[in-house]
């Protein structure tokens, strides 16, 4: 089961429904209903050979798992000369990581006998993988994007229609991630007798923050002992943190290991000292946004204000609970990048190693650099690289102003904003 | 007993049902919501739910979206709503509010809940919180006297149906169908059942809500529940219309309509 110190002290694998003060359950009683019924059916199916074993062989045969650790040398010559490895979850079937979460919850779906899934997604992998797991498992699926991602990420959008999902372009609000949870979530009240909703992130009402972070621990637990065989356990893990879900995947196995300093690099857009950014836990206060008390980027009367990142998959206003509380308790830190930062990052894995990461991926690797220079040689650093960059080749090249000729005017306005 | 106790069990004296109107606060801007309110009262709304805008309300259709995403953008602020909540007192109607939950939470709850009994307020309904998540928000309506409003659906266990009776003053928000607020065809669905299961589990008044628009659908509702709840319809008078007096116009005739609905005589 669980490795560690006795269950009584460990901070692993936390049942929910809250974190401390943080997680629970808000959301309206239409909901209550197919919630319980989730809770149930994980309950038994966590406990169930069959179903342990069925999770074990779709990651091996058809995700790819164990995924391995790369050593970057060339890459860590820019971080103060650290040892920097990477845990490769863009090997992944899909891309990134996302597919953890959504072979598990696409099986509970199948066991609980519904037909349809639906689900959120910002930049595009989780929606992919989600219309992957559907199309393996024979459910409709129905995916909802808010309309300014969908034309951030077209190439996803085209990816999970060939896959024969429906993509629904969400045209409310800020037309971002929390505009497609929000229209995922009245889907759900009106169809919740034949549809799951497969929640992308560790973030959300029970269970899905203490569910996702069970899907995801995998990273952890394949790192842990990778590390230990390559020699012992790293000084820190990061991860990037949106809603979270890589982040408490990668956290959660070394969550007992007081030594290993665990650090969630958050979206500073322009700045966090801007209105321009998407790092929570620096920049917001606690309250109630989809379905659970955490941290929430929102104004004195508790409306939720928008999010700014580069990266889709970062442009959240929220973050899943147990971070709200490992941030509390102080057992994990949470570092705030700003777009800059993990564009240069994203530049120099790129041409030290030949790694392209995604865009979400290289706010961790911007924390590494950092981390690196403070610790200098003697360091070990694991750096989660979540999701492959090949959704953003577009997006970077704009960037780094490398388009041949329609994209120039949009390069000059959008990048070197440091 | 409570303001909303007191009207329903008018209503129920004089054989028939109340009509409750929904509108949210600064649609199209707060003088004319405001004012929009008062016109429903005069032309025949019992109970007005008065709705503070929100960023992300999961449980609202698309035409209340649009309105309060256009409140939101003008700038409502809490303070505009207890403004509401006072006006709808004066013009004779029971005024409660309706809101979602983190706004309700960073006004801090026992605050609200006094602004709201200060404003004039009778209860609180509160469409993303139950009574079990919502304890804290229970508790500071107590000390206030504030009636407590909680949903039920037709998915809602008899366990929770119980449980959602017990946590609930003034009345019962029962839907009769899964899904979020707009107009629908029909208004059949589930209501009839849901409403006699909260009367089981101890529901003194149940009012039926979602998917409300016409005078016939409020008849049929008005058979079975002691109130009935428009919100989308409503709102689609002022959206529909440009120009505010014929919003207003358009508004009165809809209430009127629907206040003989609830009399039988749709």
């Amino acid at each position: 089961m669980t490795e560690g110190p006795s269950a009584a002290s460990s901070l692993q694998s936390a049942p929910g429904p809250f974190f401390g003060e943080f997680g629970g359950r808000f959301v309206p009683e239409a909901l209550i209903a197919a919630l319980d019924e989730l809770t149930d059916v994980y309950d038994k199916a966590r406990v169930d050979p069959s179903f342990e074993a069925e999770l074990i062989r779709l990651a091996r045969d058809y995700t790819g798992r164990p995924s391995i650790v790369t050593e970057v040398p060339r890459f860590a010559q820019h971080a103060g000369g650290a040892r920097i490895f990477l845990k490769r979850e863009d090997l992944n079937h899909t891309g990134s990581h996302k597919i953890n979460n959504v072979l598990g919850q696409a099986l509970l779906t199948k066991r609980i006998g519904k037909t349809r899934v639906i689900a959120e997604t910002g930049a595009g992998q989780h929606g992919v993988a989600t219309a992957t797991a559907a199309a393996l498992m024979d459910l409709e699926c129905v995916i909802y994007m808010g309309e300014e991602d969908t034309e951030r990420q077209a190439l996803n959008v085209a990816r999970m229609r060939l896959l024969g999902a429906e993509v629904v372009p969400v045209t409310t609000g800020t037309r971002t991630l929390r505009d497609a949870i929000n229209e995922a979530f009245r889907d759900w009240v009106a169809n919740v007798e034949t549809t799951n909703y497969v929640f992308g992130t560790a973030a959300g009402p029970h269970p899905f923050p203490a569910m996702v972070r069970d899907f995801q621990r995998v990273i952890s637990v394949e790192a842990r002992e990778q590390m230990l065989s390559l020699g012992g356990l790293p000084h820190a893990v990061l991860a990037c943190v949106g809603g979270g879900s890589n982040a408490i995947g990668s956290f959660d196995a070394f969550l007992d290991d007081a030594n290993v300093r665990l650090i969630g690099c958050e979206a500073a857009g322009d700045g966090v000292e801007t209105d321009r950014h998407a790092a929570t836990l620096t920049g917001g206060r606690p309250g109630v946004l989809h379905g659970s008390r955490s941290y929430i980027l929102q104004d004195k009367e508790g409306q939720t204000m928008p999010s700014h990142s580069i990266s889709a998959g970062l442009d959240y206003p929220g973050v899943g609970p147990e971070h709200a509380w490992l941030a509390d308790i102080g057992r994990a830190e949470y570092w705030p990048v700003t777009d800059a930062d993990a564009m240069e990052a994203f530049r120099l894995l790129s041409r030290t190693e030949g790694i392209l990461p995604a865009i979400e991926s290289s706010h961790a690797l911007a924390g590494a650099i950092k981390l690196g220079k403070e610790l200098g040689s003697e360091a070990t650093i694991l750096v989660t690289l979540s999701g492959r960059g090949d959704k953003d080749v577009e997006q970077a090249a704009r960037w780094f102003d490398m388009l041949p000729s329609e994209g120039t005017a949009d390069a000059a306005a959008t990048g070197g904003v440091e | 007993m409570s303001a909303l106790t007191d009207r329903l069990d008018a209503c129920r004296a004089e054989g028939r049902a109340a009509l409750v109107g929904y509108l949210p606060v600064g649609y199209p801007d707060v003088d004319s919501s405001i004012r929009a309110m008062v016109a429903m009262v005069e032309a025949g709304a019992d109970i007005v739910e008065i709705g503070p805008p929100y960023s992300d309300p999961v449980l609202d259709g698309s035409v209340i979206q649009l309105a309060v995403a256009h409140a939101l953008e003008r700038g409502v602020r809490m303070a505009d709503t207890f403004k509401a909540v006072r006006a709808v007192a004066d013009a004779g109607a029971v005024p409660v509010v309706m809101s979602y939950f983190n706004p309700m939470l960073q006004h801090g709850l026992d605050q609200f809940a006094a602004d709201v009994v200060e404003a004039g307020g009778a209860g609180v309904i509160t469409p993303d919180l139950t009574p079990d998540a919502g304890e804290d928000w229970v508790a500071a309506a107590r000390a206030h006297d504030l009636d407590t409003i909680f949903l039920v659906a037709p998915s809602t266990t008899r366990e929770r149906m119980h449980l959602t009776a017990q946590a609930s003053r003034g009345f019962v928000y029962a839907t009769p169908l899964m899904g979020v607020t707009g107009e629908r065809a029909a208004v059949g669905g589930a209501g009839e059942r849901v409403v006699s299961e909260a009367r089981e589990a101890g529901a003194v008044n149940v009012c039926v809500g979602v998917g409300v628009s016409t005078g016939a659908h409020a008849a049929q509702i008005a058979a079975y529940a002691d109130g009935v709840i428009v919100g989308t319809a409503l709102v689609r008078c002022l959206a529909d219309n440009d120009d505010i007096e014929a919003g207003l116009d358009a508004l009165r005739l809809k209430v009127a309509e629907l206040a003989a609905g609830v009399r039988g005589n749709a």
